[in-house]
């Protein structure tokens, strides 16, 4: 993909298949990407989700053989995987917690994305891409978390699809589509198991176009300096495999963790009463990787407004490489941009705790507090407003605006050789400029 | 036939208008064969005819005690049959702010309706409502809240006892469903 192929077919059989379908040659090429030199360990989340991504697809094709995707059966059936089938525990364990580490792991991708500025030229499409498949991942476990059928399946999906409802004049019409009735029914259920089975070999063809799109220029590294000669690269096998598989198998101790030890922490006590119509949990909240935007849903005492700012929080994802203009990518030469990114993670945090809150709870106990736009001042909602005005302001306003008035950024280096050269630990020179070359 | 051919050469000259129309008439069978394939394809989402079908029941309000609530399942949703004290009545009719105290006119409502269009005449005592959120599709709590009407606790949302919504997130009433008294006492819905 990028530089000319080092693929050599040595028998026979290996020149008769390049000369019709280069299958061997795209592999070889894959493994000998060059990359740069000095990726550091967040930037193993990439093959750690692509094994997030298998295993979910693996544990979801063998539980949709003993699923039942029925208003009557659903709820029983997840029983009878949990308590009947072999392993079942097992198996829906690692699904139901799988989705959990999924997006644990594609929230430090990004997140490092923006520190580092992924996102910046020429790399805008794979930005994109990458915002499409977090899109389509959401997509794929909520409607996952429905198919248990138990109350707070249920109810989140009432809530969810109530969401499109807000919109404008097509609103009504796509809340029915999406319910087959009247309301959240068996008919839903139904719908989103065949769509749950679907989306994820949707992501699998978007990650393909991701890896595409990610070859083309290559990988960005720390420094966010462009490789200038092949002295900045190793071949991505066997370096980055490894390095890979060492972060995949230190991410397995936590995915494990749960699986075993906990593997009902991050699930709701509620989704054990099979759905009920009539009655509401008294407390609802979707799941934790939802909850930064419950909370700006939450936040705003319109419902209307409240969904757009809660659909707008996504876009300003997507819109990141038009927002953050700065030529220097990483934020380690902008200690300005460093300081706003950290309070920023801070408050998609807050935001997050603020979202599994009640709306009424007092966050300081013992403070009355007055109340001041619909809600008391000592409330979550406050809270959340905050934290979600800080989450615009900071991609509407600080990075467009306020940093390209008032940033300076420290000297960017000349290679991603040099700081490593230059640093004081360094060892003998040699060993860190080419140790692809140390066999 | 050396003339025919030579007759069918003049023909290939510039000739716009025949041109235009044959690409715009395939085009559009084209577009119009593709939505024809499509349309049943999306409806197939829509609403069944046996999930339509069930779309009505009766009921003898009766059976609903002097300020309590039965909640009924409608098309697969919560509705409710309040019977209304005639406190509730009262100030369901003459809304009051639960802040001030003060009486407040309906026009200064969110979603303003008079109680009277909100149940039948003569009937003011029975309060027919889907149990349906606005907001986001929770069900209220019945007798809670600051107007004694509903709470949502999903979200906060606030009711008074005519099912108005008057604090909170929700934009728009419970709604009320199309409904008649077949006799004094039994309702049908839908």
């Amino acid at each position: 993909m990028s530089g000319p192929s080092t693929y050599e077919p040595k028998t026979g059989i290996e020149r008769w298949l390049d000369t019709r379908l280069p299958i061997i040659r795209f592999s070889a090429d894959l493994l000998d990407f060059p990359t740069p030199k000095n990726l550091n360990y967040w930037w193993t989340f990439g093959g750690i989700l692509a094994f997030c991504l298998v295993t979910q697809i693996v544990t979801g094709i063998v539980l949709a053989m003993h699923f039942d995707p029925s208003g009557a059966g659903a709820f029983l059936s997840v029983q009878h995987i949990q308590r009947d089938v072999n392993y079942g525990w097992l198996i829906q364990g690692i699904h139901a917690n799988g989705a959990s580490m999924f997006f644990l792991a594609v929230y430090i991708h990004m997140f490092r994305g923006i520190y580092y500025g992924s996102f910046k030229p020429p790399r805008e499409v794979l930005w994109l891409i990458g915002a499409l498949i977090y899109l389509t991942m959401m997509a794929t476990a909520f409607m996952g978390y429905v198919l248990p059928w138990g109350q707070m399946s249920f109810w989140g999906a009432k809530v969810i699809t109530n969401i499109f409802g807000a919109l404008p004049v097509v609103g009504p019409s796509i809340t029915t589509l999406l319910w087959g009735g009247f309301t959240v029914d068996a008919p839903t259920l139904n719908r989103f198991f065949s769509l749950h089975y679907l989306l994820p070999f949707v992501i699998a063809a978007l990650v393909a176009l991701h890896i595409w799109a990610l070859h083309v220029p290559g990988n960005s590294n720390p420094t966010g300096v462009n490789v200038k000669d092949k002295s900045d690269t190793v071949p991505f096998h066997p370096y980055y495999t490894v390095k890979d598989g060492f972060a995949i198998s230190v991410f397995l101790l936590l995915f494990a963790s749960f699986v075993f030890y906990m593997p009902e922490a991050l699930g709701h006590v509620d989704n054990y009463t099979p759905a009920n119509p009539i009655v509401t949990p008294p407390h609802i909240v979707p799941e934790w990787y939802f909850l930064p935007y419950y909370a700006i849903l939450r936040a705003v005492p319109n419902k209307l407004i409240g969904v757009f700012a809660m659909l707008g929080a996504i876009g300003c994802v997507f819109a990141l490489p038009w927002l953050d203009r700065s030529h220097v990518r990483s934020m380690r030469y902008r200690p300005q941009a460093r300081m706003y990114f950290a309070i920023f993670c801070v408050a998609v945090l807050i935001l997050g705790f603020a979202g599994a809150k009640e709306v009424d709870d007092p966050v300081i106990n013992g403070f009355a507090g007055f109340t001041f736009i619909d809600s008391n001042i000592n409330s979550w909602v406050w809270v959340s407003r905050i934290c979600g005005a800080y989450f615009f302001a900071y991609f509407l306003g600080i990075l467009p605006f306020l940093l390209p008035l008032t940033e300076k950024t420290l000297p960017v280096p000349e290679t991603i050789s040099t700081p490593v050269l230059s640093h004081p630990a360094a060892a003998p020179a040699g060993a860190a400029a080419a140790p692809e070359m140390k066999g | 036939m050396a003339e025919s051919v030579a007759g069918a050469s003049a023909d290939h000259s510039p000739d716009p208008s025949r041109r235009d129309f044959i690409y715009i008439a395939t085009a559009a069978a084209a577009v119009g064969g593709v939505a024809a394939v499509v349309w049943p394809l999306v409806d197939q989402m829509n609403p069944s005819a046996d999930t339509l079908a069930l779309a009505s029941i009766e009921y003898d309000v009766t059976k609903v005690a002097l300020g309590q609530q039965v909640t009924l399942l409608w098309r697969k949703q919560p509705l409710f049959v309040r019977h209304r004290t005639p406190k509730e009545i009262a100030e369901a009719e003459n809304p009051i702010d639960a802040t001030s105290g003060q009486p407040i006119p309906i026009s200064a409502l969110r979603d303003p309706q008079a109680d009277s269009d909100r149940v039948k005449a003569g009937k003011s005592e029975w309060l027919i409502v889907v149990g349906v959120c606005t907001h986001l599709g929770c069900t209220p709590n019945f007798g809670e809240g600051p107007y004694g009407g509903y709470l949502c606790h999903c979200h906060g949302s606030i009711y008074d006892t005519s099912g108005r919504i008057r604090a909170g997130p929700a934009p728009k009433n419970l709604a009320v469903p199309d409904y008649s008294f077949l006799t004094d006492s039994q309702i049908k819905v839908g």
